[in-house]
């Protein structure tokens, strides 16, 4: 079966695949459209039972209470703010998936809760209040207090890895969201004609008389 | 009355296959098409990559973005299975670990593997000679290529001509070009002293001639979700699904066999099995028995089919069923190329397998290890997915920032939002998969006090490495920094020493388990002969990975296929002399 009509196949029109394969073959940094289907909750084919009973499962569960779920924003949007490329952390959905991935992964339950709290305390006795209800320069002074590893104070040392673990899962659930696919500028998951790197990142790189 | 009875049918098969793997998978193949009557047993679900696969599916689409918690390998993954079986224990033996990786769906761990097709070269049949450690094949690779060469045709590699000794050419399609980050590995290989040729990966880059059913890849690089217009080799879509289209092949699924039956002459009859979903217990009938249940599966069910002929256990009057199992070896090392930092974007996901990798290059006379292992290589642009942007704190001190100034490490806020974005695409990682000795001390056997939930007695593994492996993962850890080195890398993994075996990877993490139930000419030193047909039971075959005698640095399916394909013809033509 030739590319076209293996495409056609699966349900890619012919009209799409045909400025698909003729885009790629002159301009292969053009952006290409995502022709994969959503997700609906009717998705399961390829799923066992037992995947999709595990996950109505964990979505139905709350782990998180409505504090720590408006510190995890809050914390959220400071390590991945807005900018003129893309929104920010909460613009994501980057506190929703914090929420879900504790309940599938649970060792990370603990070092979250313990470190939200860590940090209330900490706010607390610097400033009398919890983090979420300190202002703006209050929570950048005590985060920037545990956002860098190599000088940040002995004491401040659980912070640090609370931190550490915060900064990993609003990354995480940043950049794999819609979102942040598109910031990061990922061009693939979409049929194409590999026909090698492009001649002018070839070029870039001095490459062009490299061959394997 | 009692409620408990096993169904006994009449219908007698002119085969029974366990398994539906690449081994299983093409004796269905080849005997449904010669028009033979073959029933196929598998112990899992229906699976059909047409409709299954996860494949061009984004991050987002699964709530856990991706992550390996439920599949080992990400939760787009092909795999049904895992390291870990609901109410299917393996047990292990004086402090030793073998991880044993079982996927249960039709066609097994074919839906998921790297789909990197080597062929095992002459000295790879014969390797005794080179420093008496291992035991000869009864077979050349002359008498193997005539086999492979029809795997290739009628399955699809691609693959360039290299002429090396031990790293036979095939019938290949054209493969497919480097990748940025690979060209930079090739550099730095070659400033090491490290030879990089092109991957060779059963994925269809052009069209397969002659072939209505399969389609040419399209180039999204998720070959490990299956491809849904079989795109690449999977035993479920290539083989399997093709046979019950002849009409000669019946498949049950769910079906967990229990053991090969045999008659007062030793002979095999059949199988008995349980359905997994209603608990009902079957006797099904063959006038051959072909297993290809996998390494350790195929084993298990011979070592429990026990009876007054065969008290050992079926084909194992030798006692080495069990005994010799390998795994490849493995380790590896990661970095980034900083020079790659605020890369340009553009698809470059290419095929799911791998598109450059480095043979084994060297000669064991002036090294401290016996035999070698070969170089795959990754990084790139990919799909973000779990585990994207975890430990920057590590990463961004390593650099300056766009203005050359000092980095300090981890942080919060806008710049740390570039971050992500310089960094993207810099990875590259390297991984060896090398020759471990066949050892008779390295075995699986009956654990007699341990049943499955379908009370079927369950494996207990016994396996160590030995210095052998230990200084073949040093000395690829070495290579690798030289590579690493070499293309101005920086190395982000910590560097594994002494303490860790040098990164080796426990036994069976590889997924290349083989030698269980290892032919030869002599029926005191193997179980099979060389057509894969037990010595002790002339209707009785194993055709998955079992039968290896020594494996070589080469991923185990092409050889699976090709040793499959052999014994299946050996069998219709004993059908014509009424051998069998």
């Amino acid at each position: 079966m030739k590319r076209r009509e293996s495409l056609k196949a699966i349900g890619l029109t012919a009209l799409s695949t045909g400025l698909l394969l003729d885009s790629c073959k002159s301009d292969t940094e053009n952006k290409q459209v995502p022709t994969s289907k959503q997700a609906t909750p009717e998705d399961t084919a390829g799923r066992e039972a037992f995947e999709i009973e595990r996950d109505k499962k964990l979505h139905a569960e709350t782990f998180f209470t409505k504090h720590e779920m408006a510190t995890i924003t809050v914390l959220g949007d400071i390590i991945i703010p807005k900018d003129e490329k893309s929104g920010s952390a909460s613009d994501a959905g980057v506190p929703e998936f914090i929420e879900f991935i504790v309940k599938d992964i649970p060792t990370h339950q603990v070092p979250m809760r313990g470190g939200l709290r860590w940090l209330d305390i900490q706010c607390s006795n610097r400033y009398g209040k919890p983090f979420v209800e300190c202002s703006q320069q209050q929570q950048l002074e005590m985060v920037t207090a545990i956002a860098y590893p190599l000088k940040a104070k002995p004491e401040m040392a659980p912070g640090v890895t609370f931190f550490n673990r915060m900064r990993d899962l609003t990354a995480t659930g940043f950049f794999t969201s819609k979102i942040g696919i598109a910031d990061i500028g990922y061009a693939g998951n979409a049929p194409n004609r590999w026909t090698g790197v492009p001649e002018d990142v070839l070029k870039q790189y001095g490459m062009e008389n490299v061959k394997v | 009355m009692s409620t408990f009875e096993i169904k006994k049918s009449g219908t007698v098969y002119d085969a029974v296959i366990v398994g539906s793997g690449a081994g299983g998978g093409m004796a269905a193949y080849v005997l449904a098409h010669a028009g033979l009557k073959v029933l196929m047993l598998e112990a899992g679900a229906y699976f059909d990559p047409a409709k299954d696969a996860q494949q061009l599916k984004f991050s987002y689409e699964s709530p856990r973005r991706g992550a390996s918690t439920v599949r080992p390998f990400g939760d787009f993954d092909a795999a049904y299975g895992g390291w870990e079986l609901d109410g299917e224990p393996y047990t292990t033996k004086d402090g030793t670990q073998f991880d044993w990786f079982r996927a249960r769906m039709l066609g097994g761990r074919t839906n998921h593997w790297g789909r990197i097709s080597l062929r095992m070269g002459p000295l790879d049949f014969k390797s005794h000679q080179i420093d008496g450690l291992t035991d000869d094949w009864p077979i050349t690779y002359d008498e193997v290529k005539p086999f492979y060469d029809k795997v290739d045709r009628m399955i699809g590699v691609y693959g360039t001509v290299e002429n090396l000794e031990n790293e036979p050419d095939g019938i290949f399609l054209p493969p497919p070009k480097p990748r940025l980050n690979e060209l930079f590995i090739k550099q730095g290989a070659e400033k090491a002293g490290v030879k990089v040729i092109t991957g060779r990966g059963s994925v269809l880059t052009e069209a397969l001639p002659n072939n209505k059913d399969r389609g040419a890849c399209f180039f999204c690089g998720q070959c490990g979700r299956s491809c849904k217009v079989y795109g690449d080799f999977s035993a479920s879509s290539c083989l399997v699904i093709p046979a019950l289209k002849t009409g000669n092949l019946k498949l049950i699924t769910n079906a967990m066999v229990r053991e090969v039956l045999t008659d007062a002459d030793g002979l095999a009859t059949g199988v008995s099995y349980v359905d997994k979903e209603t608990l009902q217990e079957y006797q099904v009938l063959g006038k051959t028995v072909i297993l290809g249940a996998s390494a350790g599966e195929s084993a298990r069910l011979l070592l429990n089919s026990v009876s007054a002929h065969h008290p050992n256990g079926l084909a194992n009057s030798s006692g080495v069923v069990g005994k010799y199992i390998h795994d490849s070896t493995g380790a590896s090392l990661g970095g980034f190329l900083p020079q790659l930092m605020d890369r340009k974007r553009y698809n470059e996901d290419g095929v799911g397998s791998v598109h450059i990798y480095t043979p084994w290059w060297l000669d064991n006379k002036k090294l401290n290890f016996p035999r070698g292992y070969h170089i795959e290589y990754g990084g790139g642009m990919h799909m973000p997915s779990y585990g994207f942007g975890m430990g920057m704190h590590k990463l961004n001190g390593l650099v300056p920032d766009r203005d050359g100034n000092k980095r300090e490490a981890g942080g919060f806020g806008a710049s740390l939002k570039d971050d992500y974005r310089r960094f993207y695409g810099t990875q590259v990682g390297m991984a060896g998969r090398g020759t471990a000795i066949a050892r008779i001390d390295n075995y699986c056997e009956i654990d007699k006090d341990v049943v499955d939930k379908y009370g079927i007695p369950v494996l207990k593994f016994h396996y160590k490495w030995t210095d052998a492996e230990v200084q073949q993962a040093k000395h690829m850890q070495e290579t690798f920094q030289e590579i690493m080195h070499g293309m101005g890398a920086v190395i982000t993994s910590k560097i594994p020493g002494p303490e860790t075996n040098y990164g080796l990877e426990a036994p069976g993490r590889i997924i290349h388990e083989v030698g269980t139930v290892r032919m030869g000419d002599d029926p005191k030193k193997s179980a099979l002969n060389k057509w894969c047909q037990a010595h002790d039971c002339r209707n009785l075959f194993v055709v998955d990975a079992a039968p290896f005698v020594q494996q070589g640095d080469k991923n185990a399916t092409w050889t699976i296929l090709a040793l499959s394909m052999r014994t299946s013809e050996y069998i219709l033509e004993q059908r014509k002399k009424l051998n069998v």
